[in-house]
């Protein structure tokens, strides 16, 4: 091993993947380390659901052999960890939900495959809220993840067990989804960069729907380089789900190295109100003027109806979220109530059961909002309020190249700190949100602390522009440290 | 004439005739082991998505375009959700407020017998549901979801039909119609093709419709006719008694031919339609609508307008030969090698016959059209008579072969050699003495009995033309 390069687990996916191609060390090896640091550091997290050891050995076996062979492919032997909403063939698949903690699909989600395709090994399956609704981790059926900056802390939701495991140096990166900004906010969090490609852009089929218009699975990582090369990877046509779009995939990875003068970068001006913990506006506005003196230059942008995100968010996920929920009925897969006095009695006590408090909630609000004589006040308004956000964002993106901001309102809060209250809970995603409602790609990226605790920059770019945003954060990251920091305990 | 009128919409559920299901790539074919023609998507599981099949969405069209409906240039997928074990996913996916098909018409004829306009207010797409098998002591119900996800049309008629028999003339026009297009098997038995019908009734010459009930699942002509007529006078007796009729559904049961409340109005679910963010919305250019159009084939009314044209055959049996795309094939295939009145008489008469007595489609018939107009041809041309044919008939059904063959076998050449007729006339003439006088006595229905006797003794095979002129020229005396 070179020692410049460090220990295998604070390596980048770019540095693990040219080791093993170059012979620096094995998959086998660096599958066994790996492997290892979860099964002395997980505990404290509760990152993992499912560690799959025995098939990620045998897989990085494969691999080294496929490198042996002169046929690698280009992740081949590089540790990753899927979130529990993706289906994995004969893996348990949870969800963080009680009602599928004993499900196990037939099927891998085109995610998966083409991870694995590309020759990614996978470690284990990440602990998340339950469903994906939640913004803290504690709505899992399997207990909350703890921030490895400080283990008291939530790492943020509702892909926190994957934020956790990448920020504890446990593997370099994982998948995640994000809904309402389940990938960015904990990215922010855990001080990861946490990319949610344009809605579209990847393929949903196999990822357990929450809100299918507002899905969207990324990667979370400790670079941009990092998350351009997955995205790369993940991106494309799917003919298995109809709302994935055939459009070419870029090469990512070429685009980081545009130079950011001239770059027009977006300030809305609402993003630096009351709502904004100080220590981590001052953070973001440090972040901006690096790009600043790169040469990007600043200017406020207006979103009008941004406001209005977080209750058009709280009609629109809840309505699609009590569709999408209602196939779980302890009929065929899943959870089933014992000894049901008849079908009415399954479905209540199976759903009852099965789904915890947050879900429970959504469904509730949900069927409320498409109810006859509701449907025209809430659901069909909300979609309204969305078109012209969208509208309000497509105008702002004729002035601008990229929209800066803050991932969160805050740095990590205390576990339990927000479990009764719902709305405070919701206003976190109150930056990342409208990103969701517009279909827009957009990236977290650390960009220094308030206190001992990480800080994310936040960056929207228009549909498809995931190549922009990976450069500006790229560049950044290229200007600065704050990715490398290492939380104490985990370095 | 009844002091009520009768109010009739009929919704027709039809199987579309797809290789495979509206949002998977499962087989639809009829009759599988339960639960071996369902997909990961049709049991609904988690991750899943529908993909949308192109050919239903041109099935749609079709049938769009065959009643003259406007076929939306953009129309939407949305949820239908309710809870049952046999609805996989929670929510059925189906059309709602924009269906690809709408505003259409079909003429039919009324009780009188006159040409009348139906409207369609709508033909959308959705998928069907699985079978719940409640099974006599069983104490678990079975689910089978081979017909999950399975590709129906729905088709809304306006509330334009006035009798039971014009809802049958309407179900069974549409019926032809879409078996034409080659769109449904409309297979009753095995559930492609079932109606439910909204009836209603009201004073004559009033204006607003009365309270209408929903009956649920008729699958046979039969049914729609018998169901409706006891809802008629369910509802008359109703509101003769000075009561009102509750809006409900109802459900028809045939053996004891009576409908019965299954739900009212207040119990109804409420489904909470939305658009299906899982699905694009549908959008149709008019090239693809060309194409389409472009491959219509002859649509019934068309083909039965040409028959009568080109055939010189009567409108009743073009109808009758025009209801079924084969039996037009059929009768055409014949008529191009023989005399089209006598093929139209022998398709609808002998052949139809033995199909019944043999329980055969037309395209299982054991004669095929060519030999048929072969044995037709053996008629015209005098060889046999169309007594003897019938015969000739049943061997070429037993597959003995050919009409010539069977002919030739079985020496039933007609005899039309005028001195081999004289000498049998006379030798009945001989015979029967006595009856000859009364004939000559005024008696001139015994011609009858002289030509009875004459074939008797050829054993059919003289040409009764002959024989008769024959007969009559002799018996003048």
């Amino acid at each position: 091993m070179s020692e410049e390069a460090g220990a295998l687990h604070v390596r980048t996916v770019a540095e693990l993947a040219r080791g093993v191609r170059e012979g620096e060390f094995t998959a086998s090896e660096l599958t066994e380390a790996l492997l290892e640091r979860i099964r002395g550091l997980n505990e404290d997290l509760n990152a993992f659901i499912t560690v799959t050891a025995e098939q990620a050995l045998a897989v990085a076996t494969a691999a080294d052999r496929a490198r042996n062979s002169g046929s690698a492919p280009p992740l081949n032997g590089v540790p990753i960890v899927h979130k529990d909403l993706f289906c994995t063939s004969g893996v348990l698949t949870t969800c963080g939900s009680r009602m599928l903690a004993n499900f196990v699909p037939p099927y891998d989600a085109t995610v998966v495959q083409r991870l694995t395709n590309a020759g990614a090994v996978t470690l284990g399956k990440t602990n998340m809220d339950e469903f994906a609704m939640g913004s803290s981790n504690e709505t899992s059926w399997f207990g909350p993840v703890a921030n490895p900056w400080d283990t008291s802390r939530s790492p943020g939701g509702s892909s926190g067990g994957s934020a956790a495991a990448v920020a504890a140096r446990l593997v370099p990166a994982a998948t995640g989804t994000d809904t309402g900004g389940s990938i960015r906010q904990p990215a922010a969090l855990t001080g990861t960069v946490g990319l949610k490609p344009t809605y579209g852009r990847v393929s949903r089929h196999g990822m357990v729907a929450f809100a299918s218009s507002l899905d969207q699975a990324g990667v979370i990582t400790r670079s941009a380089e990092d998350a351009a090369m997955l995205l790369g990877v993940i991106a494309g046509f799917d003919e298995r789900d109809s709302t994935c779009l055939d459009r070419p995939v870029p090469d990512y990875v070429a685009g980081l190295r545009r130079p950011l003068k001239g770059l027009k970068i977006g300030i809305v001006r609402q993003h630096f109100d009351e709502g904004l913990d100080p220590q981590c506006a001052s953070r973001i506005r440090a972040a901006l003027d690096v790009l600043r003196d790169e040469g990007a230059s600043l200017r406020e942008v207006d979103l009008p109806n941004l406001a209005l995100s977080v209750p058009t968010y709280y009609v629109v996920a809840p309505a699609e979220c009590s569709s999408n929920m209602s196939r779980f009925d302890g009929v065929r897969f899943g959870y089933r109530a014992d000894s049901p006095e008849d079908l009415l009695d399954l479905y209540c006590r199976s759903r009852g059961e099965g789904f915890g408090a947050e879900v429970r909630r959504r469904i509730l609000t949900g069927t409320y909002v498409l109810s006859a004589g509701y449907y025209d006040a809430y659901y069909l308004k909300a979609q309204k309020v969305r078109q012209l956000i969208n509208q309000d964002f497509r105008n702002a993106f004729g002035d601008v190249d990229v929209i800066a901001g803050p991932t969160a309102p805050t740095t990590a809060f205390a576990l339990g700190e927000k479990t009764d209250d719902p709305i405070t809970m919701y206003l976190n995603d109150i930056y990342t949100i409208g990103a969701n409602l517009a279909g827009l790609p957009a990236i977290s990226l650390p960009c220094g602390f308030a206190g001992k605790l990480p800080v994310g920059l936040h960056l929207v770019g228009p549909h498809f522009a995931e190549e922009r945003i990976l450069n500006v954060a790229h560049q950044y990251q290229l200007l600065t440290d704050w990715h490398r920091a290492c939380p104490e305990g985990f370095a | 004439m009844s002091a009520w009128e009768t109010v009739i919409g009929l919704e027709i559920h039809m199987q579309l005739a797809t290789v495979s299901k509206i949002f998977s790539g499962a087989a639809t074919a009829y009759g599988a082991e339960p639960n071996t023609q369902a997909s990961l998507i049709d049991l609904g599981y988690p991750g899943v998505l529908p993909v949308l099949n192109a050919e239903a969405v041109r099935m749609a069209c079709k049938f769009g375009l065959a009643v003259n409906a406007s076929i939306a240039s953009r129309s939407v997928f949305a949820r239908k959700n309710y809870f049952y074990p046999d609805l996989p996913k929670g929510y059925q996916i189906s059309q709602y407020e924009l269906p690809i098909v709408s505003r259409g018409e079909l003429l039919i004829l009324d009780d009188d017998g006159r040409e009348k306009r139906v409207g369609i207010t709508r033909a959308h797409l959705e998928e069907d549901a699985g079978k719940s098998l409640h099974a006599g002591s069983d104490e678990f119900s079975r689910i089978d979801l081979n017909r999950a996800g399975t590709p129906l049309l729905e088709i809304v008629s306006d509330p334009d039909l006035r009798s039971p028999k014009e809802a049958v003339a309407y179900m069974r026009k549409i019926h032809t119609l879409v078996r034409y297009l080659g769109i449904s098997d409309g297979n009753m038995q095995e559930g492609s093709f079932r109606c439910d019908a909204n009836v209603s009734i009201r004073r004559r010459g009033q204006q607003t419709l009365g309270t209408r009930t929903e009956l649920k699942n008729l699958n046979s002509f039969r049914f729609v006719e018998k169901a409706i007529n006891f809802e008629i006078e369910r509802q008359r007796e109703v509101l003769e008694d000075g009561n009102t009729v509750v809006q409900e559904t109802r459900l028809y049961d045939a053996d004891l031919d009576e409908t019965r409340a299954m739900r009212t109005k207040e119990e109804a679910n409420d489904y909470r339609y939305f658009p299906d963010p899982d699905l694009l919305p549908v959008e149709i250019d008019e090239a693809f609508i060309r194409s389409v159009r472009d491959s219509l084939p002859e649509l019934p009314d068309a083909k039965r307008q040409r028959f009568v044209a080109q055939y010189d055959i009567r409108q009743a049996d073009a109808e009758i030969l025009t209801m079924s795309r084969a039996t037009a094939d059929y009768f055409e295939a014949v008529a191009a090698g023989t005399d089209a009145r006598l093929a139209a008489n022998w398709v609808l008469g002998d052949l139809s016959a033995a199909l019944n007595r043999d329980g055969l489609e037309i395209e299982q018939s054991r004669i095929p059209p060519e030999q048929l107009a072969g044995l037709l041809e053996r008629i015209a041309d005098k060889t046999i008579s169309g007594k003897i044919a019938k015969d000739v008939f049943e061997g070429m059904w037993a597959g003995e072969g050919s009409a010539s063959e069977i002919i030739e076998a079985r020496g039933l050449r007609q005899i039309t050699d005028s001195s081999a007729i004289e000498a049998v006339v006379d030798a009945v003439i001989a015979a029967h003495s006595g009856q000859v006088a009364e004939y000559r006595a005024g008696k001139d229905k015994l011609i009858g009995f002289f030509v009875g006797q004459v074939m008797k003794d050829t054993r059919g095979k003289a040409n009764p033309a002959e024989v008769n002129r024959i007969l009559k020229e002799r018996l003048k005396g």
